[in-house]
């Protein structure tokens, strides 16, 4: 199958959130950014994909600045075959599906695959906007899947349970953690990387149409209380008139 | 054992002289390491036994001869990409980097530098995926530091050669599909031969009861009446020079390796001084915790240092064995010293296997005797800037 996995890079999940001085961006100094672990996910499934059909292509497409090519180099040793950067800032799902739709109708692909969502703005609306955008069905936190390359075998979380369905190509998949485990570069892989082509494509609007005010960080979290079990008065006092909960 | 959340200490911004490359070969090995290694190793060193499913995984990061070409199935990676898989290795245990450089710098390296293109082509691509074992055999019983008086030996039989003697202190011996063993003909000459498991008169006892490199196979290697084909021996190299230059290569290894020990150590006791409650504040707020913290961190940056410029200089084809001595030398004493200050950092906890100090003091005290002891490579040191030997 051609298979398309897009692909975004978010800090790494250790790092300490720190905003400019103006409140409307986060302070990537000294931030190390990493690929989004469920397109690690969507990226590793599409290799299986094609590894149990015998054949096939994945190419991973991200919209961002040249500073996220060391995160395609690395996708593309784990295995994708090719990178196609869309050089833009990316401000918002909008501006990111309409970009992600301009390659991806160019493309001729069999098969969209996404995270379920990002974990840094945590959108999750990125594979559907996609989906509605090329008209195609979505698989939305799809947890499992088998094709034979014309149609496919899935199951999806919903509301308190989860369903299967079957699905012919082409379709917008995005991916939940139990999908499969990520890959690891090895040396084989990071060594054939050096050669895959990453292609640079001009992005089709400068920015979205969202623009973000300010960011505040959640309040600190208070220290653990420890009331005694035999005193719910206090207790109740507490939750009424200090958390203000009841 | 907890989770690993290690990270490293860049104090100077040393990774601004990597490659992505680098980081790349780096940050995939450490998570190799995170998921593979880390959640296992505590329970097989405590058991002393070495982890041998983890071979094939080995030889796939390119923990095998990464820096071989890629003609004979190796990584055709530079020497600080080598340099950073070994540290990436120790940092989790030194037992499994030994078993690493032994591989690549021991067993491949000569293969590759002084073997036949029909040895290189046989065994080169099965040892970097990790399909055949070696291991090394130059000390024996009674040399250990002067390997030039070695006593193993073989002699011309006319279509094959017979080997006897013996080896001790060999890492990988236990369980190596081949041994790289270097001994005297009838002129009193050193050559390599290729000893294979299975030939008659070749045994390999496992050396028991270490307290150190526990989670490493050591062992002997006997050699009596051995039959070895004559396509066997290493054709390229004659003399003390052969295993000396394996040597320079695997010295180098240890340099970063070393550095890896101490970034863990030191790593443990930050995190450990940062949430450690004693009179009402974290033991990391009282200024003998912080001396000992700053001195680790600053070693360490000392030792990051100078591992990149040996790898430049390695690169280049320029670094010498007295400049990888002093790397081996310096590295895995301040290893050694992190290791103790990391211990005491973590009090009654530090002695437990649920913190990795302790495995880790305990393998580098064979750290720094094997490959070259701390003495010696003083010595090495002082040959070097005054010309005169102090070990003849």
């Amino acid at each position: 199958m051609n298979i398309m996995v897009c692909l975004s890079q978010v800090p790494d999940t250790t790092t300490r959130i720190v905003f400019t001085a103006d409140g409307k961006s986060l302070d990537k100094s000294g931030v190390q950014f990493i690929i989004n672990p469920y397109d690690e996910l969507a990226l590793t499934k599409a290799l299986e994909l094609n590894e149990a059909l015998g054949s096939g292509s994945v190419t991973v497409v991200h919209v961002g600045r040249a500073d996220s090519e060391s995160n395609l180099r690395k996708a593309m040793a784990i295995g994708a075959d090719k990178a196609i950067r869309v050089d833009a800032d990316a401000t918002d799902s909008i501006q990111v599906a309409r970009e992600l739709k301009a390659v991806a109708t160019k493309g001729n692909y069999d098969l969209i695959l996404c995270g379920r969502e990002s974990i840094d703005y945590n959108g999750g609306v990125v594979g559907g906007l996609l989906a509605e955008l090329l008209g195609l069905p979505l698989i939305n936190i799809m947890t499992s899947m088998s094709s034979n390359g014309k149609d496919a075998e899935v199951s999806f979380d919903v509301d308190g349970g989860r369903a299967f369905a079957q699905v012919s190509h082409p379709f917008v998949a995005t991916c939940q953690k139990e999908l499969t485990e990520p890959r690891i570069p090895n040396m084989r892989g990071i060594m054939m990387a050096r050669t895959k082509p990453l292609e640079v494509v001009s992005a089709e609007t400068d920015s979205g149409p969202t623009q973000v005010s300010r960011f505040d960080l959640p309040p600190a979290k208070s220290g653990c209380r420890f009331v005694d079990p035999a005193d719910m008065d206090q207790l109740v006092t507490l939750l009424h008139e200090q958390s203000k909960v009841i | 054992m907890k989770t690993d959340r290690f990270q490293h200490p860049d104090h100077y911004l040393i990774d601004e002289l990597l490659t992505e490359e680098h980081k790349l070969i780096r940050d995939s090995v450490r998570e190799w390491v995170k998921r593979e290694l880390s959640p296992i190793i505590e329970d097989y060193a405590q058991r002393a036994e070495f982890p041998r499913h983890i071979l094939r995984g080995l030889g796939e990061i390119g923990a095998f001869g990464p820096s071989l070409p890629a003609e004979y199935g190796c990584g055709g990676l530079d020497q600080i990409s080598y340099g950073l898989i070994m540290q990436e290795l120790e940092r989790c245990d030194s037992g499994i980097r030994s078993t690493a450089s032994v591989q690549g710098s021991l067993v491949m390296f000569p293969i590759y530098a002084y073997g036949s293109e029909e040895q290189k082509r046989r065994f080169l691509p099965k040892l970097a995926g990790g399909e055949l074992m070696g291991c090394f055999g130059l000390t024996e019983p009674d040399f250990g530091s002067n390997p030039g008086g070695m006593i193993t030996n073989y002699r011309d039989r006319g279509n094959h050669y017979v080997l006897n003697g013996a080896k001790m202190w060999i890492s990988n011996a236990p369980f190596a599909d081949i041994a790289i063993v270097w001994a005297k003909n009838e002129e009193g000459r050193i050559h390599g031969l290729i000893v294979e498991r299975g030939m008659e008169g070749f045994t390999t006892p496992e050396t028991h009861n270490k307290w150190s490199l526990r989670a490493s196979a050591t062992g002997e290697l006997v050699f009596d009446d051995v039959k070895v084909p004559k396509a066997n021996l290493l054709p390229g190299v004659s003399g003390l020079k052969g295993p000396m230059s394996c040597l320079d290569s695997a010295r180098y290894g240890i340099a970063w390796g070393a550095v890896g020990a101490a970034m863990d150590c030191y790593d443990s006791a930050l995190n450990y001084a940062r949430e450690r409650i004693q009179f009402d504040k974290p033991i990391a707020a009282f200024q003998l915790t912080q001396k000992k913290l700053a001195e680790m961190v600053t070693e360490i940056t000392k030792a990051q240092l100078m591992n990149w410029r040996l790898g430049v200089l390695k690169n280049e084809g320029r670094a010498t064995t007295a400049q990888i001595s002093m790397a081996k030398r310096n590295n895995v004493e301040i290893a050694l010293r992190i290791a103790r200050e990391a211990r005491q950092i973590h009090g009654g906890m530090g002695i437990t296997g649920e913190y990795p100090i302790m495995r880790h003091m305990m393998n580098l005290e064979s750290v720094v005797t094997y490959e070259g002891t701390h003495d010696i490579h003083l010595l090495i040191t002082g040959m070097d800037i005054t010309g005169i030997a102090a070990f003849r």
